[in-house]
């Protein structure tokens, strides 16, 4: 099955809070909500960013807007102002995660292959 | 049913004026409410504060107040901020000069103190109050000859307060930032502290709120080239009715973009549980929250669930925690990385060398891999262009220095074509952040509001 990188399908934002940094999914329609729930699980995001967040990765649905929230622990290398990264507030969290590629089901196929 | 219209004046200490003053003249608004206070914004106003003590509030409330004052009286704007930063008072008197400059009569000035508890922590220690880490559990010990500011966050309770006693104008120290936004609708609509959704709603407008253009099109991550005229932001407005129901709107003609798409982007900024979003005035509940689009640049929200909040009130605490050197330089095509890569090498043999002993070094290559480090993939195509960056950490600020002079040299001496050397940079304090809970009641027994008249 054809592979689709989640920058073509979501939008995200991040932020932080002392060393923790959350990433918000969102997801423009349901179909594509459903998928990104199966595909893009905590054990994945904890993989996707192995070498950038060292701590746990906690997972939490928000149906109401579609939205996925990822809260990652020991993710800036001691937060905002004790941080050598460049990226020392996490803004730049949510276009990372866009990078992952996941399984397109077939709906979300025929969905974008439309626009 | 009484509605009331609250402008977004400030996201931080820093942010752009321009946005409040066209708010205040055209947004038709009765309150507006300016959030200076970043995470680590404290720190720097710690250290404006140790040089000269009459110091340490945000230093743009000068130009905040100048620009903003005769538009507000004129129409009667009440402006909340918690610009006060470490040091309330003292921004009290600075905007009361300015409003005698002004020769501007008949205003009253309010300031919230009692945030700032570094003075009691021993106290506290003494009485074996816990001040363990609130992300890692850690004990205060390691840290606490080292901590530089302790502020709690206060809610909305002495804002409301300051408004009951008259105030046009109300300045803070640390308060959450979502209080400067639900005090107004607390104090203009008379909720009561057990209405829950209501204060939910108002929390969760001010969460929308509190940073600026994050809600009207900046740093909007979907559509983001279709975003008019970001240079002219509007900042964001709501009009809030009577039962917490809220529209979230910008000022006609103004920049950027209201729409479902912006808004919830914002709903979920800075936060982890979307179910329990801990706040001093309520525990809130978004997860049935719903955003329409009822018009152009018009969102409706209702849905926000609110419970009795804990006893317990966050206090953030900034220690020092050592020193960043850093250096940048730049390598241009053929083989940038390459070189930049080598030039890295050279300098890491020369620190050794010198027997220096830092605690971590890390190495960037800008264009490369310096915003999204190990998950960065390098283009099939060779880089035009890489800059070198290094940046070291250590316990003192002389030996955070040694590393930027090591790069001139790197100019006759290392790779070829080598340019865009920024210079040597200062050292940076690195500031650790230690954000625990405390009970309450202690701290609200702290807590004062002081109000002048002009």
């Amino acid at each position: 099955m054809a592979k689709i990188q989640l920058r073509n399908i979501v939008q995200a934002r991040s932020g932080d809070k002392g060393n923790t940094v959350n990433i918000a999914l969102f997801a423009p329609n349901e179909d594509v909500y459903e998928l990104l729930i199966n595909e893009v699980t905590t054990e994945r995001v904890k993989a996707h960013f192995t070498g950038w967040v060292k701590g746990e990765v906690t997972r939490y649905l928000m149906p109401n807007i579609k939205a996925i929230n990822f809260v990652c622990k020991k993710a800036l290398s001691g937060g905002g102002s004790a941080s050598l990264r460049m990226d020392n507030l996490g803004k730049c969290y949510a276009s990372n995660l866009m990078r992952l590629e996941i399984e397109m089901g077939d709906v979300v196929a025929v969905n974008f292959s439309k626009s | 049913m009484k509605k009331i219209r609250i402008g977004a004046g400030q996201g931080f200490y820093g942010d752009s004026i321009l946005p409040a003053i066209e708010t205040a003249q055209k947004g038709n608004i009765q309150y507006i409410c300016f959030d200076c206070l970043a995470e680590l914004t404290l720190a720097i106003l710690q250290k404006d504060r140790k040089k000269d003590p009459s110091k340490g509030y945000t230093a743009d409330i000068s130009v905040t107040i100048r620009e903003l004052l005769p538009v507000i009286k004129e129409k009667g704007i009440k402006l909340l901020t918690n610009a006060g930063g470490m040091n309330p008072l003292g921004a009290q008197q600075e905007v009361l000069r300015i409003v005698r400059e002004l020769g501007i009569e008949g205003l009253k000035v309010a300031v919230v103190t009692g945030d700032d508890v570094l003075d009691r922590l021993e106290e506290w220690r003494q009485d074996g109050i816990w001040l363990a880490h609130m992300e890692d559990g850690r004990d205060i010990e390691s840290i606490q000859d080292r901590i530089l500011f302790a502020n709690a966050y206060l809610g909305s309770g002495p804002i409301v307060e300051a408004l009951r006693e008259g105030a046009d104008i109300v300045i803070t120290g640390r308060v959450t930032d979502s209080a400067l936004f639900l005090a107004p609708l607390i104090y203009e609509f008379g909720w009561e502290q057990d209405e829950w959704d209501r204060l939910a709603q108002g929390i969760l407008m001010g969460h929308l709120m509190e940073c600026s253009g994050q809600s009207t099109g900046g740093n909007f991550s979907g559509d983001w080239q279709s975003i008019e005229d970001l240079d002219q932001i509007g900042f964001p407005v709501a009009e809030v009715s009577e039962d917490g129901e809220f529209v979230l709107t910008k000022t006609e003609g103004t920049g950027g973009l209201v729409s479902i798409d912006t808004v919830k982007e914002q709903l979920l900024y800075e936060i982890h549980d979307p179910s329990a979003y801990m706040t001093p005035d309520i525990v809130l509940d978004m997860t049935e929250v719903r955003l329409e689009d009822i018009a152009p640049n018009q969102v409706r929200v209702t849905g926000a669930r609110g419970k009795k909040p804990t006893n317990m009130l966050k206090v953030v605490m900034g220690y020092a925690d050592g020193f960043m050197g850093q250096a940048i330089c730049g390598y241009s095509w053929p083989d940038a990385l390459a070189k930049a890569q080598n030039a890295d090498q050279i300098i890491r043999r020369q620190l050794q060398q010198m027997g220096l002993q830092y605690e971590e070094i890390q190495t960037d290559y800008m264009g490369y891999n310096s915003l999204h480090g190990p998950l960065s993939k390098l283009p099939e195509e060779e880089l035009n262009e890489v800059y070198l960056r290094i940046a070291v950490r250590t316990r003192n600020r002389e030996d955070a220095a040694k590393l930027g002079r090591l790069f001139p040299p790197l100019m006759l001496s290392g790779p070829p074509s080598m340019g865009g050397f920024l210079g040597m940079m200062k050292p940076r304090e690195l500031l650790g952040m230690w954000s625990c809970l405390v009970p309450r009641d202690i701290i609200d027994s702290g807590v004062r509001v002081t109000v002048m008249e002009v």
